[in-house]
């Protein structure tokens, strides 16, 4: 039995009321949406057009919601986190055992990072690089849906602790060790954590690679490096620092599994280990990662000011190059992060002074919106609230970041509440804003109708004054002396109605998510009296505009010919799209479930390190390897649309558009 | 055309790969350099160290790159006999240098040093470990390769998996000399 089951057993099963809860949540959540696609008779549909397909759209589309999906698991985590700070205090214990914190807290984060920004940001990367920079696909869509089910494997993995062995990590988000390590985390709640992780992370670096192939190899013709879109550069930056990051990640879990499994002695605290190098590894690897979460995010922001200004980008070039400087300097300010270490004054004060810097490449972005704006003809749709609610917030929230970046100050604010009000400004305000900046922008693109503009106005104020609410009072906690983590406090410390300012804004926040849901709901409604005809809803700029929306497969039927930047409004001012057009063969990719089964079986592979089922592990290789090399020999990865279908679609789209419109 | 920038971009996208795999050995190198002393009174470096030994496998590893390397020029004049014997050499040499590798694992684990007693071991197991699995996947790889040559002969898409797999080779013979100057010469030399 041990050798089948490895660690697992009967006792790992579900027995605490929030695993329980966890696993009816879950099953049913599955039942319900098996039993609507049984009765609906889709399941053939859902593999043949969506879990098999090679189309970036789709794709992108599909990270979207499970991305959602986790937004509302990790909102959960944060509800109950601010719960228990609330009523926590003094005789009363909240409703939480501290172990149970611990993990909720860590789950919080990893979820938020890995499972909900990392996935709206590929999905949006999906979706709108291929059409801004004039392609059809992706330079490897096997890559990208391989990509994307890894990152899947890794989300039902995360919440898998539910069923299986009834705890995560409590150890934080980066599971520093030697906490991490097997003597203080004896059960498997850390491995959890770990192929997660590992899982999810070789999907992002698949995924970064293919998108750098794409930016680079598959433009439009005459689409320099010079007339790239904003959000084409930011997105590159963002992936150059995933391929220069993730490795680090990969290796350093690594080496703690392998410290956990095989006995090894890395970051143990005897037999010669050295702790503080996991943490300085890991935030090697973990501090850019918030600058791939933001990155693309200042690339939204720059298309939707352009367009909503009707204005050209001010200072195109410096915002490319500050683009850049965000992204080198974010190598090298790790060590802020822990000052307390003890590297010694030099050495603090070249991480510290580094980490300055980087207001300045922040604060040029800035200082070019503004630019732009001035004198452009505003127009205050919801895209554009979701920009100013950024500029105010992450203004502060930088303001934040310089005051924690000097050594002296950092020694009292470290691991406070402050730090913690400061990078939720960060990612929150700057990098969640513009996520759904983004998704209200390109939704009219993505379905063929705009979403509901009342609505969404709701929900951004909803989000602000929810967001100020729930934060602020946690800077002003980080200055009185709270720090992060806490599951009890003393009632002396007059802490308590800060606390519970921050819990009554996370319930704006949560009306707020609240208003979307009932937004995108409404939208679909009424869609009939929202629908884009044209594919150009907002008068744009750029070439995903210039199709139809939603866009074909193919996304262009002719690969436009880029002159300059912002290439679809030189074309709307120059009429350049009248001529009759001469449809051209298609090659486009097949679908494949190669993907699929291979990240099936790489999830599998981490479900079997986690319970040292090792004969699984085996299979899970062979089966990966043979995945593989059925792929190495299928030569046909590719088929034909003929001219005519080409033609047929077109005047089929056309004839649509001209309906509506009577 | 098409099939030309298809190469550019795999070769592109191949290369942005080796970078990743390369920043993984450096994570795996500097983990090395901060724990070699770290030996907690158990076996050194200068113990492990065998030159005739290490300098074999290096020898071993420095040829099956260089005959690699002739594979990929005979496949690129279409030379599909010679070709199939330069990788069938690669491919044993690797192996060979696999073994030599077990060799040196087992008998110091049959000594008692195995990688549970110091962080000196786990690193050094770790890093010349990871680099002779990575050998291990190219002598898979290429045999795949070898059955793709003989079911389609040298075809532009088995030309181009050949180059790769001959980059995949070369960068594990320079990630060894590293090895060889870092871990054994440097710690074992002096």
């Amino acid at each position: 039995m041990e050798f089948i089951f490895g660690k697992l057993t009967l006792s790992s099963l579900p027995h605490e009321w929030f695993t329980i809860g966890g696993t009816i949540a879950m099953t049913a959540m599955v039942g319900v949406v098996a039993l609507f696609v049984t009765r609906a008779k889709r399941w053939k549909w859902l593999w043949n057009e969506w879990f098999t397909s090679t189309d970036p759209k789709k794709i992108g589309i599909m990270y979207m919601i499970v991305a959602s999906l986790m937004l509302v698991r990790g909102a959960m985590d944060a509800g109950m986190i601010w719960a228990q700070q609330a009523i926590s205090v003094g005789s009363s214990q909240g409703y939480l055992t501290a172990e149970h914190f611990q993990q909720i807290f860590t789950a919080h984060g990893v979820i938020m990072v890995f499972f909900v920004t990392m996935g709206f940001l590929f999905g949006l990367l999906n979706y709108i690089i291929p059409l801004q920079i004039g392609a059809r696909d992706l330079a490897s869509p096997f890559l990208n849906t391989l990509g994307f089910w890894l990152y899947v494997a890794g989300a039902i993995m995360i919440n898998l602790f539910f069923v299986f062995g009834g705890e995560f990590a409590a150890t934080g988000w980066l599971a520093i060790a030697p906490l991490s390590e097997l003597q203080y985390s004896p059960g498997v709640g850390v491995d959890f954590w770990i192929w997660s992780l590992q899982v999810s992370g070789l999907g992002t670096l698949l995924g970064a690679i293919n998108f750098i192939m794409t930016i680079v190899k598959k433009r439009a013709p005459g689409m320099t490096l010079g007339r790239m879109p904003l959000f084409v550069w930011t997105s590159l930056f963002a992936m150059v620092l995933v391929v220069s990051i993730f490795p680090i990640l990969t290796a350093t879990i690594t080496l703690l599994s392998l410290d956990r499994v095989l006995g090894m002695h890395f970051f143990t605290t005897d037999l010669g280990g050295n702790a503080m190098m996991y943490t300085n590894l890991i935030w090697m690897w973990g501090h850019p990662e918030v600058y791939v979460l933001i990155l693309p995010s200042f690339g939204i922001y720059s298309e939707i000011v352009t367009t909503f200004s009707k204005k050209r980008l001010s200072g195109y070039t410096s915002m490319v190059i500050a683009g850049f400087g965000v992204a080198s300097i974010a190598l090298v300010v790790w060590l802020h992060h822990f000052f307390t270490m003890g590297a010694g004054a030099n050495v603090n004060a070249f991480f510290g002074i580094m980490t300055s810097f980087i207001a300045i490449p922040a604060g040029v972005q800035i200082f070019n919106w503004l630019a732009t704006m001035y004198k452009g003809k505003l127009r205050f749709s919801s895209p554009m609230l979701w920009f100013f609610g950024f500029l105010a917030t992450f203004t502060v929230g930088g303001m934040a970041g310089v005051i924690l970046a000097m050594p002296p100050a950092d020694f009292q604010l470290h691991n406070s509440l402050f730090l913690v009000a400061h990078f939720h400004t960060m990612i929150i305000g700057g990098a969640l804003f513009g996520i759904f900046a983004g998704i209200t922008f390109w939704f009219p693109k993505v379905t063929g109708f705009s979403l509901n503009e009342r609505l969404g106005k709701y929900a951004f104020w909803c989000w602000l004054i929810g967001f100020l609410m729930s934060f602020v009072p946690l800077y002003v906690l980080g200055l009185m002396g709270a720090t992060r983590r806490l599951d009890h406090y003393d009632a002396s410390t007059g802490w308590q109605p800060l606390f519970i300012v921050a819990g009554l804004g996370f319930i704006i926040l949560m009306c707020g998510a609240l208003f979307q849901i009932i937004q995108i709901v409404v939208s679909i409604k009424q869609r009939k009296q929202n629908l884009d005809t044209t594919g150009d809803p907002w008068d744009g700029r750029n070439l995903e505009w210039s199709t139809s929306s939603p866009p074909p497969f193919y996304n262009f039927a002719i690969i436009p010919i880029v002159t300059s930047r912002d290439a679809f409004w030189e074309m709307k001012k120059n009429g350049g799209m009248k001529e009759r057009p001469k449809y051209e063969d298609i090659e486009m990719p097949k679908n494949t479930a190669l993907g699929l089964y291979i990240a099936g079986f790489v999830f599998l592979f981490g479900f079997a390190m986690i319970w040292h089922m090792f004969w699984l592990t085996i299979v899970c290789v062979v089966g990966g390897v043979i995945c593989v090399i059925i792929r190495t020999f299928d030569d046909h990865t590719e088929y034909t649309v003929t001219a005519t279908e080409v033609a047929k679609i077109e005047a089929r789209l056309r004839k649509n558009y001209g309906e509506v419109k009577k | 055309m098409e099939e030309q920038k298809k190469d550019n971009s795999v070769m592109l996208g191949f290369w942005i790969y080796l970078m990743t795999d390369l920043l993984m050995f450096a994570v795996l190198f500097a983990v090395y350099a901060v724990l070699r002393n770290n030996t907690y009174g158990g076996i050194t470096i200068r113990e492990i160290f065998n030159p005739p030994f290490v300098l074999v496998e290096t020898l071993i590893l420095l040829t099956s790159s260089f005959v690699c390397g002739l594979a990929m020029m005979a496949a690129h004049v279409q030379d599909k006999k010679k070709t199939v014997i330069y990788l069938i050499t690669t491919i044993s040499l690797g192996l060979i240098f696999v073994g030599m590798e077990l060799y040196e694992f087992s008998r110091l684990i049959s000594e008692g040093n195995d990688w549970t007693k110091s962080a000196f071991l786990s690193s050094f197991f770790t890093l010349t470990g990871t680099h002779g699995l990575h050998i291990l996947i190219g002598c898979i790889w290429i045999t795949i390769l070898l059955i793709h040559i003989a079911k389609r002969g040298l075809t532009p898409s088995t030309t181009r998996k050949i180059t790769l797999a001959g980059l995949f080779w070369h960068f594990l013979d320079i990630v060894w000399i590293f090895i060889f100057t870092i871990v054994y010469l440097m710690g074992g030399g002096a």
